[in-house]
């Protein structure tokens, strides 16, 4: 015996947590402090100003940051409900083809190799009103005779960013969910097979059940990611026309940069900190009882 | 009609029925990206024109001319862009991986105290946006000297990757049987080799997998980057995009072009580490 030894797990655990301790821990503990300040980027005295709840407070109580917060928990639902079914579809729809799957595959991921400014860009100019791909294709079909003001109008707009999100992200979706199904042991499905179940009822009950731990990965990480939708919104609308678009994200980037009220902004952005949290807590369990749930059958 | 004849229709519509689908969801997976491209080749005159033009008449690498031809010339430095953006992307993935698989291999085969805590603490620093991130990691930053250098970027998408990472390849080794390294182990393998021969080829899909998020995220990675570089000594080409916009016009064909640049090397090595996702679990585990 060599006397006490670290056990394993801690020194392999160790790099992680001290990179996530230096680059985000510490940060996030400044960041926390200047929340309780009425911290200024145009003066930087004021960050040794102390000032108590008055931050969250002012937030807690204003129409348009709770405004903000149901758009933005109305995205992340409709936005991770429909790239969760969509990304489902794509990835059995790939995985029963019998030929040029890599092919597929590589295509599949294509939104991912997309930076979310580019496709922010890339959206704001197919929904232009005037030259965009969409407005073009509809009047060319003859189906309007008119340009929809798609980004103009507060609800389209909104309907716009969803589009965007929806095509950048059901890729995540889609390449989990078919890691899944090709980990998956064909046997089950062939014991259901013979056993005479309809294939709605071996999707159901033997396909569904496998894959949901990495349709639940897949949901996590989306909702821990999903702030970069700020960068799609940021480019598409900025959060106009008159605020109708504002997201959580754009409201704190607004306050911090353009307001220059750094104090505020920080207190926001631990709220936004928390909703992600709520989010991914969610998840996450429902993550560990489908994984359970797997390792008890299997 | 017989059930037979029956059957084989049946199955005819439904393979056309999947063929359709699935060149419906591609059609609608590729126009965005193939309309970048085509606009990258064609003069801006063409792109505004309304009524709109739906075949190009005119296709030139002109675009592509001017963003090579320098500053001042309608160009960017793009190679400057291009050669930070690869040195951080390819090494904070590479650091990530390391960290990554040491971390995920230790939730997914040992057993210790606060183990789904310490796993959900990790991961809830991935929940910090990138806007919420941005200042005080400025000051950080700033008093450490380390803005606009490599340095900078590499850690902080380190830190950024490796809560995926570790997630992912956790799940991908928690897939790979436990009696698999057990066996090598009682025919003799110490428990780093069972990890690098038997864990970690079939592991191999998750570990490309969460290669590729990782890569890509850093590639893509736009809040952090445009507060953390200044100048061509570190700027990623995400950032370097913005300098086709002023206040008023975008230069939509410039950059088109350089999102082609941009889309290229995801792709090439998207498809190389393909192959990996396939192989390894599939093939021969333990069975049932």
């Amino acid at each position: 015996m060599k006397g006490w030894r670290p056990p394993a797990p801690f020194l392999l655990l160790l790099p992680a947590v001290l990179v996530l301790a230096a680059v985000v821990i510490i940060p996030l503990i400044l960041s926390l402090y200047s929340s309780f300040t009425p911290f200024r980027l145009t003066q930087p005295a004021s960050l040794f100003t102390l000032i108590g709840f008055r931050n969250y407070v002012r937030i807690l109580t204003d129409i348009e940051f709770w405004t903000a917060f149901g758009r933005t928990v109305l995205l992340l639902t409709v936005a991770l409900n429909v790239e969760m079914l969509l990304g489902l579809g794509l990835a059995m729809l790939v995985e029963k083809a019998t030929r040029g799957q890599r092919l597929l595959r590589t295509i599949m991921m294509f939104p991912m190799m997309f930076s979310p400014i580019l496709v922010g860009f890339q959206f704001k100019f197919m929904f232009n009103d005037n030259i965009g791909l969409v407005n073009n294709a509809l009047q060319s079909l003859g189906l309007t005779d008119q340009a929809i003001p798609w980004l103009i109008d507060g609800s389209l707009a909104f309907f716009a960013i969803l589009v965007a999100e929806v095509w950048s992200s059901t890729s995540v979706f889609a390449i989990l969910i078919l890691a899944g199904l090709l980990a998956m042991p064909k046997e089950p499905i062939e014991a259901a097979r013979v056993d005479g179940c309809t294939p709605w009822q071996t999707f159901r009950y033997v396909t569904w059940p496998f894959i949901m731990p990495f349709a639940y990965i897949a949901m996590t990480i989306r909702s821990l990611d999903v702030a970069r939708a700020y960068d799609i919104v940021k480019i598409m609308t900025d959060g106009g026309p008159a605020k109708r678009t504002e997201l959580l994200w754009t409201l704190i980037s607004r306050t911090a940069y353009a307001d220059a009220r750094m104090g505020l902004a920080n207190a926001m952005a631990y709220v936004a900190i928390l909703l992600s949290i709520l989010f991914t807590v969610y998840f996450f369990r429902k993550l560990s009882a489908a994984r359970t749930q797997i390792a008890a059958e299997w | 009609m017989n059930e037979n004849a029956k059957a084989r229709i049946n199955g005819f519509f439904l393979s056309a029925a999947h063929k359709i689908g699935l060149f419906l969801a591609m059609t609608v997976i590729c126009l965005p990206g193939l309309w970048i491209v085509l606009a990258s080749f064609r003069p801006t005159v063409e792109i505004m024109a309304k009524p709109p033009v739906w075949i190009p008449q005119d296709l030139s690498f002109d675009a592509y001319i001017a963003m090579f031809s320098g500053v001042g010339q309608g160009g960017i430095p793009i190679i400057e862009y291009f050669r930070n953006s690869l040195i951080i992307s390819v090494t904070s993935t590479a650091i990530a991986l390391a960290i990554g698989m040491a971390g995920g291999y230790a939730f997914a085969r040992f057993r210790f105290k606060a183990k789904s805590s310490i796993f959900l603490g990790l991961m809830l620093t991935r929940t910090v946006p990138g806007i919420a991130l941005s200042l005080p990691l400025f000051f950080v930053y700033s008093k450490l000297g380390i803005i606009d250098t490599h340095f900078g970027l590499i850690t902080a998408y380190v830190a950024l990757n490796v809560p995926f990472t570790i997630w992912l390849i956790d799940g991908f080794f928690r897939q790979v049987p436990k009696d698999l390294a057990e066996a090598a182990q009682i025919d003799g393998c110490t428990r780093w080799q069972a990890f690098w021969q038997v864990e970690f080829p079939l592991a191999g899909p998750g570990i490309a997998s969460a290669g590729i998020f990782a890569f890509l995220t850093s590639w893509n990675e736009f809040a952090l980057a445009s507060q953390l570089t200044r100048s061509v000594n570190s700027k990623t080409l995400p950032v370097g995009l913005l300098d086709y916009t002023s206040e008023f016009t975008i230069d939509w064909r410039g950059m088109c072009a350089l999102a082609v640049i941009m889309i290229i090397p995801a792709l090439v090595l998207t498809f190389i580490v393909q192959k990996h996702l396939v192989s390894g679990l599939t093939s021969g585990a333990v069975k049932g």
